[in-house]
């Protein structure tokens, strides 16, 4: 799947030169180094039609990489490539090179690579089953056989909602709340320890005080986990995030430190956008 | 002007409420009026004698039909045997695996069969299994039943397939879950309370179908031993009776009727007890 460099850089000349090389080397350094996900032009198509655009980006360890953009940028896509989503929808093609941990994501099986990088969605999708049988989910498909309650317990501690559900384990997911829910879906993806967790706007159907909630949650995982989160509200990006990274168009225009992005954006497309001219 | 359009427009309102109104009361009346006539004509023949015994012989009165009942169940056994999971795999396909044209090709055919007339599956089910051993058979006529049972198990089972929305799958999917584990444990078990009453009402339908039995599973006034002869059914009796010139026997095929009828509510009635009970498929 993955074509030549050279037949990317060639492409990467052709179609924009100017963004062939985002300043990764700030990233790299303000992480120490340690960076978990590496992906190098990356192309991604739905059927005919190219949705990123030869996108260079890393994702550094134990820090929270927020994506912005206006809808339709190629945002929601790229966060899921990095799980290979994308490959249940028929006629999809992706080009470029995607490493975890210095391994080819393409190359790998793709059920150890979605136990290693987690999904959190839009909309919560609890399963039609109990609140324990949600959390236990992961682990039943992945044959763990230790002491299944005391996971269930420690992953829904580490989506803050065990104080709340703790003496319903048994009943429906769906008598929660969509706070609850949606932190019910976050324990879920936690259960099975995944090294990285993606967030495709998970609090966008969510009222102010649980998504205040869920950032904080996401403040506390950082020491576990690596997170990216997709956002269409800028003010969570600016709070929830170390790194920003501003996409338009299919194209990753800017990416930096979250502090520098929002004050002192280098191109003037990311201005434009984050003081609220556009998108 | 103005007026005059707005009384046409009312009034064209107040018909149309009216004719739909109409519309909905006889749906309802007439399923109350065969409720009301099989109580009422039914309910008097019907004793403890017509589930324990078997038919008397012509021109005494009295007997039962537990065999009849008991072949009716066996017949359905056998038709849920064959056509419930065949429809329910083939329904699957359609809805989580199915390519275009092979997915159209088979729900046309689904379609058809489904319009195919009764009679004619049991001519089919006959040159099939009753011509080759020359003699009727409790197999033949659950086969006949199984056959009618497919078409309807995969049209529901792919509907409410369908209406689980996609973020369950994609859910499972991102936990590590295959395709195929995503759909056995995640979206059959969602869509399984309407999957299982589709399921039901396809019993329940060729559970009175008299014409598939008649040269299949024909007929037997006594208990039929094993799955190789003959077998009395209620829709079979009922037709049998009521064409009979005995009094008794339209009584009694009066209350088979009504026998008949309650079993398949129950049985409906029983599944949605259970599948309320556990709570977990209705918001799906």
């Amino acid at each position: 799947m993955a074509s030549t460099a050279h037949g990317n850089s060639a492409a990467a000349a052709r179609l924009a030169p100017e963004m062939k090389h985002p300043d990764n080397s700030a990233i790299v350094h303000e992480s120490n180094g340690k960076l978990r996900f590496e992906i190098s032009h990356l192309n991604f198509f739905y059927g005919p039609k190219q949705a990123v655009f030869d996108l260079n980006l890393n994702i550094p360890k134990n820090r929270v990489t927020a994506l912005i953009g206006p809808s339709g940028c190629g945002k929601s896509t790229f966060l899921r490539t990095l799980n290979r989503m994308n490959e249940t929808i028929r006629n999809t093609r992706v080009e470029g090179e995607i490493l975890l941990d210095g391994q080819d994501i393409l190359q790998m099986d793709v059920v150890g690579l979605r136990r290693r990088v987690g999904m959190v969605f839009q909309r919560p999708n609890p399963f039609p089953k109990s609140i324990y049988e949600n959390v236990a989910y992961g682990l039943r498909i992945n044959g763990y056989k230790g002491r299944l309650h005391d996971l269930v317990e420690h992953s829904l501690r580490r989506a803050a909602l065990w104080d709340e559900v703790k003496d319903y384990l048994h009943k429906s997911a769906f008598a929660l709340s969509g706070g609850q829910q949606q932190r019910l879906c976050i324990a879920r993806a936690l259960a099975v320890d995944p090294e990285v967790l993606l967030l495709d706007e998970p609090c966008s159907a969510l009222d102010p005080v649980t998504t205040a909630k869920i950032e904080e949650l996401m403040f506390h995982l950082k020491d576990s986990c690596t997170l990216a989160i997709v956002t269409h509200n800028m003010q969570q990006a600016a709070r929830a995030s170390d790194f920003t990274a501003f996409m338009l168009d299919g194209k990753l225009i800017e990416h930096s430190e979250t502090s520098k992005l929002f004050t002192t954006p280098k191109d003037p497309r990311t201005e434009a956008y984050i003081t609220g001219r556009f998108g | 002007m103005n007026r005059i359009r707005l009384i046409w427009r009312k009034s064209l309102n107040v018909f149309m409420l009216t004719m739909t109104g109409v519309a909905a009361l006889a749906v309802v009346s007439v399923l109350f009026l065969i409720l009301g006539y099989l109580i009422v004509n039914g309910g008097r023949s019907l004793n403890w004698a017509f589930f324990t015994q078997l038919p008397k012989p012509v021109g005494e009165v009295g007997g039962g039909m537990a065999n009849a009942i008991v072949g009716s169940l066996k017949l359905l056994l056998l038709a849920a045997l064959t056509g419930l999971p065949i429809g329910l795999l083939a329904g699957v396909y359609l809805a989580e695996f199915g390519g275009k044209t092979f997915s159209f090709i088979t729900r046309y055919t689904t379609d058809l069969l489904n319009g195919v007339p009764s009679i004619v599956i049991g001519i089919f089910a006959y040159s099939l299994f009753v011509l080759p051993v020359k003699h009727f058979s409790t197999l033949a006529g659950g086969f006949a039943l199984g056959i009618m049972v497919i078409p309807i198990t995969v049209r529901s089972t792919e509907e409410f397939l369908r209406a689980v929305p996609g973020t369950l799958r994609e859910g499972a999917m991102a936990l590590g879950a295959s395709k195929w584990r995503t759909i056995a444990t995640v979206v059959l078990p969602a869509a399984s309370g309407g999957i299982i009453t589709g399921m039901l009402l396809a019993l329940a339908r060729v559970a009175g179908e008299t014409a598939p039995l008649l040269f299949t599973a024909f007929s037997n006034r006594y208990w039929s031993p094993g799955w190789t002869q003959p077998i009395a059914s209620l829709p079979v009796m009922i037709y049998t009776y009521a064409i009979a010139p005995y009094d008794d026997w339209h009584r009694q095929a009066w209350a088979a009727g009504l026998v008949l009828l309650a079993l398949v509510l129950l049985a409906n009635l029983g599944c949605r007890f259970v599948l309320n009970r556990r709570g977990f498929t209705r918001s799906v």
